[in-house]
């Protein structure tokens, strides 16, 4: 393995360190942003996402960077969705008086992190690259500067971040115990014939430290509060691209590693998909803040991702990176949504500001409309094929009533889902909204025209491209 | 004429691109572009007529499968594959005939959001004639759903006063029926592997499978339907629904049940159908008597016709599980004329509503010495839903209890006191509300139909009557189509 071939390799990571780094001296000299700063961070994750699609597959740094179809399909995605969060949050922050030249960096090195996630082949590698992405979600979620919320909420955020990391480090250290060796590959061979008690216990800890990162119950306390605090652009995007980041290296991990091991971990799984969509779906029924809501909704929408994990295979993993890049569009429009609508210059976050926006802004209250529905999980919306492609890979691997359960639970939240659309048709409007902001207001309409009816069409693409991404991620 | 079944079903969404194409860029007030909105509607749902006639027109009669099929292959496996036959043609027809109705009926009675009012409309059309079109699971099981969407804000924006309770019961009670029937649907997809309808009825599901995929698709059907112990949630969204979103409740989307027990549970799961049936006819057998005594209880016109409507879906899912050609003949037949004439009775209701605003029986009476064009129409519609020969209800009652007789005869002697109980509560309605002196000073200045409302019953009329008089017009085009699936059954389950 030369220098060249592993560069080659990491090149997409290496170009958005080299532009973080540059843009973060860049920033510290002129001390302010600047259009042309955000549209060079923009650029420089674009660029990233185009390197990572054409760039070759391979192994480098012994084992610890993996490039396959896999990694790719998720760097693409992740890196085009935090392209996406920079100038939300940019003219977001700058409407506040508080545009900061640390956002784009830290939504890049956010990405960066992310990226070498979905790479990892390495229980170091995946630690470090949790971690990275981690540090730089704190700090954003805190990026609210003076508002006592946010600060809240990167504390919550941090602290209880910091036990999972804590978590899942001790479970890795027992895995290499067991083991012998931090290397995925390696880990496999010791686990051909499923994992001894040791080794599972340490797995656990893995997946409890993961669930924690997609905010699977019961580790999804922290959730509703940082959502809740965090800035609106920014809970858009790490309620999205981190979530499908951490989902295929818990898929990577649970596949390349405990391949052996299914019917060991499965259960676990199962148990956690199941408790997330009831928690989401009953505890969501309570709530009237719709970033509460959206977070109940994104713990029920990852139960059924791991559904699809918990069929196993290479059906199971497709499904799963299908619904989560269906999922990370939805949420992005969503919250983008949210970020592009304000009265007398209050954000609306509440059922009842929502009232009779239908009247008052039509083509965001279709938007928002059609960003509940795909929530819900109506057809034709992208929700459903999310769904559909989980649930058929859960009846394919006969955990049929582990389906039938999940969607029952979906029909509970399909109440506050509705409540949600009552209030905005229904409902006569408390009192004219600003006009919406440009930048939020695209990106709301391109992830609801994706939403429907563009995914009818997407899915033709999608669906082999997750394909060849499965088959990598499930090849042991 | 391939592709003439797409354009059928998304002709109604041209119409919507030209309603939104002219709120966005049209100028002027908001009554013009209501109007405006009110004739795109009227043009695009006669257009579809159009199309739909042409269908019938060229359908032939004497094929057994799927004519004017299309199937291109979609993602995953699945297909984009329609295609109509004898089943589900006429259905096609009738919700491309009564989306005018609909149209019509609502110019002057709805005044607030007409444009929104006229888009939702167009979607449901759309979304109606893809159910009976679609000849994929999981394309069918999309317009099945989507429907929700329109009917949930239909009925919510522009209900009665309890509008909002009964759009949540009407969309969560639906939605728990489907949801069971996805998951149903994934697990054939995935032991049989295709999604197609076509194959999967020649596919053959283990004995204890089909019991439980049967029950999946049952609690669908049966909500849809609605049948006796689920159908609570019809009066209600009848009640609050605007007048024309009655009219298609009752006239379509209740079609879409007995259509997926034909479809569906009877050629794909024959055993379990064959197993089940005691339950359907005992359940279908309670619909008929119990709602019809409650139907004869009820204070709201709306309700009683609400009621009514449970009552004659009991004859179809009797007739659908006799697994005999009368049975399925008649269920088909009474599900056609059921379409028409329960559209046409809440269209009566919905004509003394728009002038008095109540549909409070008692608060009526003697309406005929003011409106006798009126009653002379109600009159008739409430002959074809108490089933007297000449009318097309008759045919369909007739033919059910023949067929179910021919399967189990308690069911049908006792469900035969339905005819007798459909007079009594049919009957006592019209007499509270139209004769008797005229007392309520609030009636005294009540106008007979002016020439729209006219217009809006004579195609219902004409059609109950020819129906009713001619049902071989139907018969000849469904024929060949039942006597399959009743051939396929028998040869399934060697009864």
């Amino acid at each position: 393995m030369t220098f060249q071939n592993a560069a080659a390799l990491a090149g997409p990571e290496l170009i958005l360190i080299i532009s973080a780094l540059s843009l973060l001296v860049w920033g510290a000299f002129q001390k302010s942003t600047s259009v042309l700063f955000t549209v060079a961070s923009m650029a420089a994750l674009v660029a990233a996402a185009v390197v990572s699609a054409m760039g070759p597959f391979g192994r480098a740094f012994s084992g610890g960077l993996i490039v396959d179809a896999g990694s790719v399909f998720g760097k693409v995605v992740i890196y085009l969705a935090s392209a996406v969060a920079i100038p939300l949050g940019e003219r977001w922050f700058a409407r506040r008086n508080m545009a900061r030249f640390e956002y784009p960096v830290l939504v890049m090195l956010a990405a960066l992190g992310m990226g070498m996630m979905v790479s990892a082949g390495d229980l170091i590698s995946l630690y470090v690259s949790i971690e990275l992405q981690s540090l730089a979600l704190y700090i954003l979620a805190a990026f609210h500067k003076g508002d006592e919320k946010s600060a809240e909420a990167g504390l919550k955020y941090f602290v209880l971040g910091a036990l999972s990391s804590g978590i899942l480090l001790y479970g890795a250290s027992l895995i290499y115990g067991f083991a012998g060796s931090t290397r995925f590959e390696v880990i496999a061979a010791a686990m051909t014939h499923g994992a001894g008690l040791g080794a599972l216990f340490g797995l656990v800890f893995v997946i409890a430290g993961l669930a924690f990162k997609v905010s699977a119950a019961p580790f999804h306390m922290w959730t509703p509060d940082v959502y809740e605090g965090a800035p609106t652009p920014v809970v858009g995007f790490f309620a999205g691209a981190p979530k499908l980041a951490a989902m295929v290296l818990l898929a990577r991990i649970l596949t390349q590693s405990f391949g052996g091991a299914i019917d060991q971990w499965r259960q676990v799984l199962i148990v956690m998909a199941l408790i997330s969509v009831a928690v989401g779906a009953f505890a969501g029924l309570a709530q009237n803040n719709l970033k509460r809501l959206w977070a109940y909704s994104s713990i029920a929408g990852i139960g059924y991702a791991l559904i699809g994990l918990a069929a196993g295979g290479q059906a199971g993993i497709q499904s799963m990176l299908v619904y989560m890049v269906l999922y990370v569009i939805d949420v992005t429009g969503f919250f983008a949504c949210l970020a592009a609508l304000s009265r007398d210059g209050k954000p609306m976050e509440t059922m009842a500001d929502f009232a009779g926006l239908a009247r008052e802004r039509p083509a965001l209250g279709v938007a928002m409309t059609v960003f509940a529905l795909s929530a819900l999980g109506l057809p034709p919306m992208s929700g459903l094929w999310g769904k559909y492609y989980v649930f058929k890979a859960a009846a394919g691997a006969g955990l049929i009533p582990v389906a039938a359960i999940a969607l029952v639970g979906s029909v509970v939240a399909a109440f506050y889902y509705l409540r949600l659309i009552k209030v905005m048709w229904l409902d006569p409007s408390p009192g004219a909204t600003d006009a919406p902001p440009l930048e939020a207001t695209v990106v709301t309409y391109a992830a609801a025209l994706f939403a429907f009816p563009a995914v009818l069409g997407a899915l033709i693409a999608l669906d082999p491209l997750a394909q060849t991404a499965a088959a990598a991620l499930a090849l042991r | 004429m391939t592709g003439i079944l797409s354009l059928t079903t998304f002709a109604p969404l041209l119409g919507v691109a030209a309603i939104l194409m002219l709120r966005v860029f049209g100028k002027g007030d908001e009554a013009r572009a209501s109007n405006a909105a009110r004739w795109i509607a009227l043009a695009t749902t006669l257009a579809t007529l159009a199309l739909s006639v042409l269908i019938v027109a060229s359908f032939d009669r004497g094929q057994t499968g799927f004519q004017f099929t299309e199937d291109s292959p979609w993602f995953s496996g699945l297909h984009y594959h329609m295609g109509v036959d004898g089943i589900s043609v006429l259905f096609v027809l009738l919700t491309a005939f009564l989306m005018p109705i609909c149209i019509v009926a609502s110019w002057k009675s709805i005044e607030t959001r007409v444009i929104e009012y006229m888009i939702a409309f167009l979607v449901l059309e759309s979304l109606v004639i893809g159910v009976f079109c679609a000849l994929d699971l999981l394309v069918f099981y999309m317009f099945f759903e989507g429907q929700l969407i329109p009917m949930f804000l239909i009925i919510g924006i522009w209900g009665g006063k309890n509008r909002v309770y009964a759009a949540f019961k009407f969309f969560l009670y639906t939605l728990l029926g489907s949801v069971l029937m996805l998951a149903a649907i994934l697990y054939m997809i995935s032991v049989a592997h295709t999604s197609d309808i076509v194959a999967l009825t020649n596919y053959h599901f283990e004995a204890g499978t089909q019991t439980w995929l049967w029950l999946a698709f049952f609690a669908s059907f049966a909500v849809k339907m609605p049948m006796w112990p689920v159908h609570t949630w019809l009066p209600d969204a009848h009640v609050e629904a605007p007048t024309a979103g009655s009219v298609i409740l009752a006239g379509i989307l209740l079609k879409m049940g007995g259509y997926g027990f034909m479809r569906f549970s009877l050629p794909m799961f024959p055993l379990a159908s064959a197993q089940f049936s005691p339950l359907i006819f005992a359940l279908s057998v309670i619909a008929i008597v119990y709602t019809s005594l409650v139907a004869f209880r009820q204070t709201d016109m709306k309700k009683l016709i609400a009621y009514s409507s449970v009552a004659h879906m009991g004859f179809v899912t009797l007739g659908i599980f006799s697994g005999n050609l009368q049975g399925e003949q008649g269920a088909l037949f009474q599900m056609l004329s059921h379409g028409v004439i329960s559209g046409a009775l809440f269209l009566c209701v919905g004509v003394v509503y728009d002038r008095i605003h109540t549909r409070e029986i008692a608060f009526y009476g003697g309406v005929v010495n003011r409106m006798p064009i009126y009653a002379a129409v109600f009159m008739l519609f409430t002959m074809g839903n108490v089933g007297l020969p000449g009318t097309s209800g008759f045919v369909g009652e007739i033919l059910t209890l023949t067929g179910t007789y021919g399967a189990s005869t308690w069911p049908a002697i006792i469900a035969s006191s339905g005819v007798i109980l459909s007079a009594v509560y049919a009957l006592s309605l019209y007499r509270r509300v139209v004769f008797g002196q005229l007392t309520n000073p609030a009636l005294a200045t009540i106008a007979d139909m002016d020439s729209r409302e006219i217009l809006i019953f004579v195609p219902l009329i004409i059609a109950t009557l020819v129906l009713g008089f001619q049902p071989g017009l139907v018969f000849q085009v469904t024929n060949a189509s039942t006597a399959h699936l009743v051939d396929a059954f028998r040869a399934a389950t060697g009864r």
